[in-house]
């Protein structure tokens, strides 16, 4: 014993302490582990910056227009000829013809030269025709007098003017001709020629060229399927879950509800545009591109959102609250909606709020009921064609003009921007109103 | 009287009967409110009930039931030769009846004796009030829309009329059921119980009326289609045929729109669930309750952004830097630059459906990885193990199965996305397994063949509901079984 003791005393001492468990192997480990955790975050993170880098870079300059400022002689002679103030005579005349005319006067241009005037004239956006063409129908007085007027530039102007365009490159290689930049250097530096805050970004139907291209149809577009999905998901959203949640027996019906919704909440959104097409359309016959069809499809898809958010938040009423109403005399119902329904309804908003933000970024089903529409004039009715937001970006995102792409990610920017004004709405709600019992 | 002001009117005799009801119950027992049986309110509302739910329901009825009659009318009323056409024919020339019909209400009296005249055809004065009618207008077609329009006037007013009577008559007839022993409230109850379970089978009903029409949609296609082409078909060409061309037939093979659709969504997983999955443990594990509040959120924003928006940063952004980058690599390593990834392609689909993809493994894998219990946690740590082995020994094992969930919930949607790769996928049909090369998926085939305008009874684009109820079959069947997975797996640790 003693022998044994001996001999394995040298070794005894030390081998606890020194046995090699492999500590620095498994902390290093340890390290790499966490490293990796870090690393993931960290690449989430970067992703999400990239992408609103990429989109702020490429949109903020969407939000100014290039304008020329020209003193516009509305000539009797080339407006109404006949003088009869006719409202043929006015809507036909040849109002580019003015805004060039004007611009040669204000580049000193020989009028008899031919090209150069072409090339003056290329400048101004096509959109001066309607625009003047208004200015004269509102005011036929106006005719005859010299008037200043802010014209937009065609894109290419504007593409150049923001730097967009390699101007190095020889002249054959790009749209602007060298003539056109060294005129648009001239009235930049003497003031005719500015940036000016783009409202027709806002305000503007669709055009196929960029520069007089707005969001403003698809802005009312959406807001017309907001408004329906909000007046029909929420209480239908609403109703639906307090019978799930306040009365419903629990038997193989609520069950078979219960899981429906819970996979509705997670079929593809393209299909709720192939149901649209097939009822709302085909076999209902409402009209394609309606905003209406619209707001009933993105209802449907809105509906399991506002289902579960509405059912979290009645759960999370205590039941004593329930059991005292029921032990004042209340009946269920008036329980329900006097006392339980009350103090679920921040819940419920933000529920719907975030429902509703889902609904505005959807673009998928949007594009099989027709929205995909070139509409130029404001919808006067849900019934009327319009288009959405994001379904506009689509169309922009689709076109070859380099002027689009900043337009597209212009109009990002607005969509992303309601999207958090409506999620910070509904954090702001929920921190303010949301009560821990 | 349009159906909007008759409901209107509804509404007002309803108002009205709540306040009539109210003041009524009232009156019969002197105010002596507590003889009531309910309290007042409800009686005036129950005067409501009788007015507005009766009526609207012979209104929605109506409504449902009279242009199909009223067509059959119209139809009994043409000439015995087109009685006779096809079924397709047929309701061709009826909707270019009713689109005469629409017009001629519009028509003044001076253009209707320029018409009677000759001087204008009626497809000139139609045109002029801005409907336009395809094709040519024959003889027997404005004395069918005069009918047309008869009837149709005839039926609003009767509508009205009957709608009207049935509001009055509830009215009334609520009014006198009043008395202080009727339990008003009790009915009103009743009532609103009702509502809500309609409401709540609205769900039933929109999964019935995906199920159904995409079924009777694809039933027309498998006619002229057979299944087995559509399934097993590995060639995708629908040939759009131009309007009238009869030869249109063109092969509609599903496989390689579902490879397509596969890959890409492969490729997206082997983005999302690493940098998803690692995010999700560090959150769980180490992450201290400051960072946490912060990266979360944050991580979130991206499950928040529409995917339109993703669409377009892989068409403008992650596209051609992908071909870019290529193009340099393989200048340095071959000396011949040569874009190897084209722009459109499966790796800038999957990589930036995967980016979409990450805050939902991360959130749904963060749920889970905290839902077990501490004990095991603790059980682990006490014996000496390091956090990580930790996780990977202990938490990550008994997190499996919800995380595999999760997983399937997350390839689901993968599969089911369409905006990213309708804008970075491509649209060329092929097989190929070359990540860097253009695939397309289901959902780009049902946007191409739905976009634009197009008839409904071309294989072309009812092919487009063959393909989603198949995509709705696969992400059901996914989502059944992830639901399961995770409900069961709650269970053990509840």
């Amino acid at each position: 014993m003693t022998d044994t003791t001996a001999s394995a005393a040298p070794g005894a001492v030390e081998s606890p302490f020194k046995r090699d468990i492999g500590i620095k192997r498994r902390y290093a480990s340890e390290k790499r582990f966490q490293a990796y955790g870090l690393i993931a975050i960290f690449l989430g993170l970067i992703f999400l910056l990239l992408l609103l880098w990429s989109v702020v870079s490429k949109g903020y300059t969407a939000f100014e227009q290039t304008s020329i400022n020209l003193p516009i002689t509305f000539s009797q002679d080339i407006i109404d000829p006949k003088g009869d103030r006719s409202d043929t005579a006015l809507l036909m005349a040849n109002y580019p013809k003015l805004a060039t005319d004007a611009i040669v006067k204000v580049l000193g241009i020989n009028p008899d030269d031919k090209t150069a005037v072409r090339e003056a004239g290329q400048m101004i956006s096509a959109s001066s025709r309607t625009q003047l063409r208004d200015m004269v129908l509102s005011d036929p007085d106006i005719i005859g007098k010299t008037v200043s007027v802010w014209v937009l530039a065609t894109d290419k102007v504007d593409t150049a003017l923001k730097g967009q365009v390699d101007l190095s490159v020889d002249e054959s290689r790009r749209k602007i001709s060298d003539q056109q930049v060294q005129w648009m250097r001239e009235m930049k530096a003497d003031g005719a020629m500015k940036m000016r805050f783009n409202t027709g970004l806002f305000t503007n139907g669709a055009s196929s060229r960029a520069e007089s291209a707005g969001v403003g149809v698809a802005i009312i577009g959406s807001l017309y399927m907001m408004l329906i999905v909000l007046v029909l998901a929420l209480p239908i959203g609403v109703a639906a879950s307090i019978y799930l949640e306040e009365f419903a027996p629990k038997n193989r019906w609520a069950d078979i509800i219960e899981v429906n919704i819970n996979n509705l909440a997670a079929v593809p959104s393209i299909v709720f545009g192939l149901l649209g097409l097939a009822v709302f359309i085909n076999f209902a016959g409402l009209p394609r591109s309606a905003s209406l069809v619209g707001g009933l499809v993105l209802t449907l898809m809105t509906l399991p959102t506002i289902i579960i958010a509405t059912r979290a938040a009645l759960k999370a009423v205590p039941p004593s609250i329930r059991a005292a109403a029921l032990g004042l005399g209340a009946s269920k119902t008036q329980m329900v909606f006097h006392h339980v329904l009350p103090l679920a309804a921040p819940g419920i908003l933000t529920g719907t709020i975030i429902g509703l933000a889902q609904a505005l970024g959807e673009t998928a089903p949007l594009l099989l009921i027709g929205m995909v529409a070139f509409v130029v004039g404001y919808p006067a009715s849900p019934l009327d064609p319009a288009t959405a937001l994001p379904v506009q970006i689509y169309m922009w995102a689709n076109e070859a003009e380099r002027a689009f792409v900043e337009r597209t990610s212009g109009a990002i920017i607005i969509l992303l921007a309601f999207l958090a004004v409506m999620n910070i709405t509904a954090i702001i709600l929920r921190r303010r109103f949301e009560r821990r019992w | 009287m349009s159906t909007a002001t008759t409901l209107l009117i509804i509404i007002c005799l309803g108002v009205i009967g709540y306040v009539a009801g109210r003041i009524r119950a009232g009156q019969l027992v002197q105010g002596a409110y507590s003889a009531l049986h309910s309290r007042p309110g409800y009686y005036g509302a129950f005067v409501l009930v009788w007015t507005i739910l009766p009526s609207a329901i012979v209104l929605a009825i109506w409504l449902a039931v009279s242009p199909a009659i009223i067509n059959n009318q119209v139809f009994h009323s043409l000439p015995q030769s087109i009685q006779d056409m096809s079924a397709a024919d047929r309701s061709l020339e009826l909707s270019k009846i009713n689109a005469i019909a629409g017009g001629l209400s519009d028509l003044t009296d001076e253009d209707r004796q320029k018409l009677e005249s000759g001087s204008i055809t009626m497809r000139e004065a139609l045109a002029d009030k801005g409907v336009a009618i395809a094709g040519e207008v024959d003889e027997y077609m404005p004395a069918a829309a005069e009918v047309y329009n008869g009837l149709s006037s005839a039926s609003a007013l009767y509508r009205t009329i009957l709608v009207l009577l049935v509001a009055v008559a509830g009215f009334v007839y609520a009014y006198y059921m009043i008395s202080p022993k009727m339990r008003a409230r009790n009915k009103v109850e009743r009532v609103i119980l009702g509502i809500l379970i309609v409401a709540s089978s609205i769900a039933i009903l929109t999964t019935v009326g995906i199920v159904w029409s995409m079924l009777s949609e694809t039933g027309r296609f498998f006619a002229s289609v057979p299944p087995h082409e559509f399934f097993f078909g590995t060639v995708w060409d629908p040939r759009f045929a131009a309007a009238g061309a009869e030869d249109s037939a063109g092969q509609f093979g599903l496989i390689p729109l579902l490879a397509g659709t596969l890959y890409i969504a492969f490729v997206a997983m082997a983005v999302a669930v690493p940098i998803g999955l690692f995010a999700a443990i560090y959150m769980a594990e180490y992450a201290s309750n400051h960072l946490r509040a912060i990266v979360k959120p944050l991580l979130e924003v991206l499950a928040g952004i529409p995917t339109i928006v993703y669409g377009f940063f892989a068409l403008v952004t992650v596209g051609p830097f992908l071909r870019d980058l290529s193009t340099q690599i393989s200048g340095i390593v071959t000396g011949n630059a040569f874009a190897f990834i084209q722009a459109q392609s499966v790796l800038t689909a999957g990589f930036v459906m995967g980016i979409m993809l990450i805050p939902f493994v991360s959130s749904l894998s963060d749920d889970i990885i905290t839902a077990v219990p501490r004990a095991m946690r603790d059980g682990s740590l006490g014996l000496g193990a390091t956090r990580s082995e930790t996780v990977k020994r202990v938490i990550f094992p008994a997190a499996l199965p919800g995380i595999v969930g999760a997983l399937l919930l997350t390839a689901s949607r993968a599969i089911g996305e369409t905006m990213i790769v309708v804008l970075a996928a491509g649209v060329a049909a092929r097989l190929t397994i070359n990540p860097f090369e253009p695939m397309t998926t289901v959902t780009v085939k049902i946007v191409n063949q739905l976009t634009g305008d197009l008839e409904f009874t071309s294989p072309q684009t009812l092919v487009a509901f063959a393909l989603g109820i198949t995509l709705f079959f696969i992400t059901l069947i996914l989502n059944f079984y992830a639901l399961y997975i995770v409900r069961k797996y709650r269970e053990q640790y509840e």
